[in-house]
């Protein structure tokens, strides 16, 4: 059986029915699914996948790698929460590697990236270093292709 | 002037085109069209399957293998029988590797057949049984399965039919286009009529790994006196999407076999080589890709079946295979006229049931070895059509 939160990854705007005769389970029981999958921190959220650039021609994406020096009790966490209160981030990861925070962010341009960089993420206490990389074009996000989908090779009509 | 006519068998000359081709012919002629026709899986070969093939062509092993398959892949697929079904065939005398089921239907026809002997066919079925035993000599005898008994066959059915002259039946299970399927307890009924004859069952089993529903699929074979009389074909190209490299099996008891292998051998030598070194990959690595694949099948045919019951077309539950074979006969159409007008209006491409026999008509073949996405598209413009013709 496919399960109610692939089938949520894959199109969160399945409706409850839809998903029911997908699956092969009742309504009721994927209502208790997905209130199991929310209140258990599973399902946080949901979302639409934009295509940024072609919302706004001048929005940029930036992928920003900071080190930052860890806190004696708290370790990193302090310094990431505190990042990931601006509204302009969209996400912040701790990684393993050459540096410690992987932080991602939108703006309207360039400059709004930039200045953000430099007067709000770069002189917080704890940052001891960004390296800001901008996205320069998509391909895939989320699963989901920016092309068009490959042509089906196959015969339109077939045994 | 070449006369053509004289020149050309008249067997041959007297088989028609498939109407599934007729139909395809109609529906390239129109753009933009989405298609709901297509009756092969949509997805990829697993990698494991590829890698191998790229492997064995980088090594060169591109020779012909013995007549009747790399033994590795006879032996994998003895296993592999075993292991879906309690049946045991030998490798080395019971079991030949084809270029697709379709050959293997056609090398059983012909090793069966003398001028005059009749082969049952239940329709609606796949296309190639009677052009096949036409031209293997044979005479095919229809048999026409019903919908108040979802498309299975009876033996009352089977019984009005058998004469002195009756050689096989096809049993084509699960079955293209209604997605019917026989479970033990209809098999025993079957083969309770057949083991008091002396005829042999042909059984295309080639979407046997999509069969739903808590029961797996059981082969006609496994029914006590039956594996004797059975030739049991399968192939790769439905459970592994291997459509286009061609293989197939059949495998039967050795004085079948046999026979059959002289066909085989002088019609074809062997089947591709790189297609069976990779089809032992599938054999041994693609359990879990099968799954996945009959899983998201499995997904779309409750959606799809449950849409046509939804805007009042009576589809009843396909059990195996991957199409839904809903009834059209509430809109006054026939099946061709309803297809065509589909096509016409919403551009959407389906095939007529009565492409897959007489007793097809009435209903409408739909494919969903599709995306869901692409599915709903088309269904939601299935809909509006109906909305427009109650009109």
């Amino acid at each position: 059986m496919k399960k109610i939160v692939d089938l949520l990854r894959e199109n969160a705007r399945l409706t409850n029915e839809q998903l029911a005769v997908i699956s092969g389970i009742t309504e009721e029981e994927v209502s208790k699914e997905i209130k199991r999958l929310e209140d258990n921190g599973t399902i946080i959220g949901y979302s639409a996948i934009i295509n940024e650039e072609q919302l706004d021609k001048n929005a940029v994406t930036a992928f920003i790698e900071v080190k930052v020096s860890p806190q004696v009790e708290c370790g990193y966490d302090d310094i990431a929460r505190a990042i990931a209160r601006y509204d302009e981030v969209d996400t912040v990861q701790l990684m393993s590697g050459s540096f410690d925070l992987s932080v991602t962010l939108r703006g309207n341009n360039l400059r709004e990236v930039a200045l953000f960089v430099n007067e709000r993420l770069a002189t917080l206490d704890g940052v001891l270093s960004t390296t800001t990389h901008f996205i320069l074009q998509r391909y895939k996000e989320k699963g989901v292709n920016f092309a068009a989908d490959e042509a089906d090779e196959r015969s339109l009509v077939s045994p | 002037m070449m006369d053509y006519e004289k020149l050309l068998s008249d067997t041959v000359q007297d088989v028609k085109f498939s109407g599934i081709r007729k139909f395809f012919d109609i529906a390239s002629t129109v753009e933009n069209v989405i298609s709901l026709s297509v009756g092969e899986p949509d997805f990829k070969t697993p990698w494991a399957i590829r890698k191998e093939a790229i492997r064995t062509l980088e090594k060169g092993k591109t020779a012909y293998t013995a007549n009747s398959g790399l033994v590795q892949l006879r032996r994998s697929l003895s296993e592999y029988i075993e292991r879906k079904t309690s049946l045991k065939y030998d490798p080395d005398h019971e079991i030949i590797v084809t270029v697709g089921g379709s050959e293997a239907i056609d090398c059983a026809f012909r090793a069966l057949c003398d001028p005059g002997d009749e082969v049952l066919i239940p329709e609606p079925s796949f296309v190639c049984y009677a052009p096949l035993v036409k031209m293997a000599g044979g005479v095919p005898v229809i048999i026409e399965t019903k919908l108040e008994n979802n498309f299975k066959l009876t033996p009352e059915e089977i019984k009005e039919k058998l004469t002195p002259k009756t050689k096989a039946l096809v049993f084509p299970y699960p079955n293209n286009p209604t997605g019917a399927v026989m479970r033990k307890d209809d098999l025993e009924k079957i083969a309770a009529v057949i083991r008091e004859t002396d005829i042999a069952v042909i059984s295309d089993e080639i979407y046997s790994e999509l069969t739903y529903g808590a029961e797996r699929h059981v082969s006609i074979a496994e029914i006590e006196g039956m594996k004797e009389r059975t030739i049991l074909i399968n192939g790769f190209s439905k459970a592994f999407s291997m459509t286009g490299w061609r293989l197939g099996y059949f495998a039967a008891p050795a004085p079948i076999t046999g026979q059959m292998l002289k066909i085989h051998q002088y019609a074809i030598m062997c089947s591709p080589t790189v297609s069976q070194y990779a089809a032992v990959a599938a054999l041994m690595d693609c359990d879990g890709e099968v799954l996945r694949m009959k899983e998201e099948y499995n997904a779309r045919r409750r959606f799809v079946v449950k849409s046509f019951n939804d805007m009042g077309l009576e589809c009843f539950e396909p059990e195996g295979a991957f199409y839904a074979f809903p009834c059209i006969k509430s809109t006054g159409l026939t099946s061709e006229e309803f297809c065509k007008h589909l096509l016409n209006s919403k551009k959407v491409a389906i095939v007529p049931g009565d492409a897959f026999g007489a007793s097809g008509e009435g209903f409408v073949r739909v494919s969903y070895a599709y995306s869901l996405a692409h599915l709903n598209t088309a269904l939601q413009r299935i809909e509006e059509f109906l909305k427009e013709l109650k009109i």
